[in-house]
């Protein structure tokens, strides 16, 4: 084991993994540094959001390890096999990492201060009181603090993204995943839950974003990453990346979506 | 434009009258003879006997015969819906042997007569006189006659709450089915795990999908608690049956358990809306303040 200072907060070797006959991930090199925000573009389809799925074991490797703050993800090496992880094994280690999906998925017969305790008060066994002293401080900090009795059917899709925000934070994680946050909006409701997210990056939270807001990666963004069909074509940082590209693939894709 | 109207000033103020539709007032009009033929007749016809119907309605064995059909209805379901759960779940699971087995049970159980099933139950001592319960090809811990164990109570139990557990599979299956699956991985994503997953975020929001039927079930099942009466439980209608044999007035007892199912299953379809309203909490359409 790598010193606890020296090594990435997220490292990704060689992943690969196929749905049926299509290879979705073809051999991906990833990572990411305590603090750090990456922000993952491509076109539908590229793999982009299976890979952020591999992160916390939402969808299983073929091949390949993660480790994230040095432990690996999903599996634990016995000789020179890997051996799958139990079922607590693996909610343990999802529990320290946060993720934002593009549906929200907030648990809608559940009001929006319970939807933010659930995972602290039962998966944590955090006392009734502190868990939920910090879902209202996690509301506040995505300025949210009024709507806490409310369902989230009450809410604006915007608010129903940032209390998901505050759901995954509420159980404060090492490590946020985003995938396409903002896709699902109405674009007049994108800029306050890119505001949210510009705030947690603000604070040091290490972050992995896949997003289409070409923006959003420029101006938070440290590290920019171009994946198409399956593999990284372009990674560097965000200005460079765009003003640059080496790539004719991120070259046809940027003149997309600029 | 083939209608002539008059004209109409600008400042007048018109009534509207509203068309009538022929076919609906003869509509009304045969209703309104039926019920007044059916008033007349349940009044006239001396035969329904209505003062033996009051005289009986509320004695002691047609009382007592309607608790046992309550209890066993309720027994019935809470078993019938805890096993269709757990069949629903295995349906759902990866595993194709557990999904194959729930599957079989379902065939077989919603495949044969209920009436079959219970009269089988009742029966069992037929194939197996003797019960024993230990370890699977080896020594068994306690043991006794089928007969002492299958009372026409226990047959009753037997039968309707494994009858019951292959319609509720089928419910409840469709419940979780019907429940997004990012949900799923929402909730896996918190850390949450399996057990806590289905008890805590995928039954509850099942529960609107599958209330309905759940409760259309119940009222199924508190009329079919009846064809235990074929065993010699002392149900509601087995209860009438024997007041009827002695008295010869089958009409009216048949009346008194009409009456005592068609009150029962009332109360139960107004404890359906409450039951519906509490698993539509978080729905746009009521919105507590």
């Amino acid at each position: 084991m790598t010193t606890l200072t020296d090594r990435p907060l997220v490292r990704a070797r060689n992943l690969r993994k196929s749905f049926g006959s299509v290879e979705v991930l073809r051999g991906i090199d990833l990572e990411v540094e305590t603090g750090q925000v990456c922000c993952i573009i491509g076109p539908s389809g590229s793999g982009k959001s299976t890979l952020l799925r591999c992160i916390n074991h939402l969808e299983k490797l073929d091949s390949g390890q993660i480790h994230v703050d040095g432990e690996l993800i999903g599996y634990r090496r016995v000789g020179n096999k890997l051996h799958e992880l139990s079922e607590r094994d693996v909610a343990r280690q999802r529990a320290g990492i946060g993720m934002v999906f593009q549906q929200f998925n907030l648990f809608p017969h559940m009001t929006v201060l319970a939807n933010v305790m659930e995972a602290p008060h039962r998966v944590r066994k955090e006392p009734l009181e502190q868990a939920r002293s910090r879902a209202l401080r996690m509301l506040g900090r995505v300025g949210l603090l009024d709507k806490a009795t409310a369902y989230p059917a009450q809410l604006s899709g915007g608010q129903q993204q940032r209390v998901a925000i505050a759901r995954a934070l509420a159980m404060q994680p090492r490590l946020m995943l985003f995938d396409e946050p903002t896709s699902a909006l109405d674009p007049e409701l994108v800029g306050e839950v890119l505001e949210t997210m510009r705030a947690l990056a603000g604070d040091g939270m290490t972050m992995i974003v896949v997003t289409h807001e070409i923006g959003f990666a420029k101006e938070v963004g440290d590290l920019l990453v171009f994946v198409d069909e399956g593999v990284i074509v372009e990674r560097g940082v965000p200005d460079e990346v765009l003003a640059n590209p080496t790539s004719e693939r991120t070259r046809a894709f940027l003149s997309k979506v600029l | 434009m083939s209608t002539t109207s008059l004209p109409i000033a600008d400042d007048e103020q018109l009534a509207i009258v509203r068309r009538r539709s022929l076919p609906r007032v003869f509509g009304m009009l045969v209703m309104l003879v039926l019920a007044a033929m059916l008033v007349h007749t349940l009044i006239t016809n001396g035969r329904f006997e209505w003062g033996v119907v009051a005289q009986y309605l509320t004695v002691d064995a047609v009382v007592a015969g309607a608790l046992l059909t309550l209890e066993l209805t309720a027994i019935a379901m809470v078993l019938g819906v805890m096993l269709g759960i757990v069949l629903a779940v295995m349906r759902v699971s990866r595993s194709r042997l557990l999904a194959s087995t729930s599957w079989g049970f379902v065939w077989f159980f919603r495949g044969t007569p209920l009436l079959i099933q219970l009269i089988f139950w009742f029966n069992l001592s037929a194939l197996y006189p003797a019960l024993s319960l230990g370890i699977p090809f080896g020594p068994g811990f306690i043991s006794g006659s089928s007969n002492a164990f299958i009372t026409p109570f226990a047959a009753a139990v037997l039968g309707l709450s494994l009858n019951e557990a292959a319609y509720m599979a089928e419910i409840v299956r469709g419940g979780l089915l019907g429940v997004d699956r990012g949900q799923t991985e929402a909730a896996q994503a918190l850390g949450m795990r399996r057990l806590h997953i289905l008890h805590r975020i995928v039954l509850p929001q099942a529960m609107r999908i599958i209330v309905p039927p759940m409760a259309n079930q119940t009222l199924s099942m508190l009329k079919n608690t009846s064809l235990v009466s074929v065993l010699g439980a002392a149900d509601l209608l087995h209860s009438a049956q024997i007041i009827y044999s002695r008295t010869y007035q089958t009409v009216p007892l048949l009346i008194v358990a009409a009456l005592w199912y068609l009150a029962m299953t009332s109360v139960l379809s107004v404890g359906q809306y409450y039951v519906e309203r509490y698993y539509r909490r978080g729905d746009r359409s009521v919105t507590p303040s």
